[in-house]
Formats: structure tokens, sequence, C-alpha cells
């Protein structure tokens, strides 16, 4: 878990620790990340919808309540 | 959404799912996140197991995302607990927040309308048995 009251300091944005962080572990391009009460990241996947296959985006919802949930896998039994 | 592909969630879905519910038809699209790559930005990638765990996002109609939960895989989460917290979010957002919701808040039981006059006067308002009915 990246995001969560786990590791509250994880994502710290102390500028004085930054460069540090930086410099032990190269960043990769930095990624679009969860945060409560931020936009949540778009993601556009394909689905199985209504009997067919289709394309999903998550701001193609935009304008409605979402419950996104994630499982892990299907057949799993809980 | 899980990382199995649109196929398996066919037969999974035609399966057995849409055995286990009355509309017989699964109201929802099941997503495909092949390696995890939605799951990884919403923190719920298991890198080691290669699943997303049991992470459930609430949306808001502007795409923020309001309030989470997240289960390792052996527990099933609360769908009643997600609708409660729907119909709270929804309550807030409907009064602009002139309205808040206390812990345990369902719709018709109290609401905390915030303000100078609030301040410190909570428990006059809000007794914590409401929590827990």
């Amino acid at each position: 878990m990246e995001v969560g009251c786990s590791r509250p300091a994880h994502d710290s944005v102390d500028s004085a620790a930054k460069p540090l962080v930086e410099k032990m572990e190269p960043q990769k391009e930095t990624k679009p990340m969860v945060r409560i009460g931020k936009k949540a990241p778009d993601f556009a996947v394909s689905a199985y919808k209504d009997g067919g296959f289709t394309e999903v985006k998550l701001f193609d919802y935009l304008g409605k309540w979402v419950v996104l949930c994630f499982y892990p896998g299907d057949f799993t039994f809980v | 959404m899980s990382v199995d592909s649109a196929f398996v969630h066919k037969v999974w879905t035609d399966n057995e799912l849409s055995k286990m519910i009355t509309a017989g038809k699964v109201p929802f699209p099941m997503l495909s996140d092949g390696g995890g790559k939605v799951g990884e930005m919403y923190g719920v990638y298991d890198e080691d197991a290669g699943v997303d765990v049991r992470g459930r996002f609430l949306i808001d109609p502007d795409g923020t995302v309001v309030g989470f939960e997240v289960l390792t895989p052996p527990v099933g989460r609360n769908v009643l607990e997600t609708l409660r917290q729907i119909q709270a979010f929804q309550h807030v957002r409907a009064t602009k927040s002139a309205e808040v919701c206390p812990s345990g808040w369902k719709p018709g039981k109290t609401v905390l309308k915030p303000g100078p006059d609030l301040v410190s006067n909570v428990w006059k308002n809000w007794k914590v048995k409401e929590a827990f009915e």
C-alpha cells in the first residue's frame, strides 16, 4: 500500500528531504497516485459489460457517483 | 476490477456471478487491469502476488476521491457500509456542506451544522449512542 493510515509519512512533501531521496533512488516519471480529497487518477481499460466487450474510461462517469472496486481475482471465494 | 482479462471476466460473470444475484445480470462493468497498472495508481497492487487487493474507492460526481477502504484478500467488504457512506456524502453535497454527518449516520438521523455555535457543543446536539444505532 502506498497510501493509507499505516504510513502517513511516506509521501512527505518536506522540500529539504526531497533531493536526498532523488539521489538515493532516481525517481521514475511522476505517476498519478490516489489521494483522498483529490482527483481520482483516470484510466481506460477493457471490460466485459452487458454481454459484450468494451472499453471503460473512469471520467466517462463524471457527473455520477462511482464505486471503484478492486479484488484479487475472478473465481476467488470471498 | 482485477488483473484478469475481459475474457476471463466473461466466463466468471456468465457461469457464476450471474447465478448469485436475483437480477440474473451483473449491473456494472467488469474491468480488466492487466499488469496491475491501475491498481498501482490506486495503491492496491500487490507486486509479490501479482494481484490487486480488495480496495474500494468512492468517487464523487466531480471525480474526487472522497473515501476508500483497502483489505487484504481473505476478508470481504461491507456493501451496506459503502451505501451508507455514499448516502452521507450525498447529503453533505446536497446541503453544500451546511450539514455534515457524524459517526454511524444514516438518512433521517442527526446531522451537525458546522459554525461558531457548534464549537464545544457537539455533545448537546449528538449522542455517542447514535453511532451504534
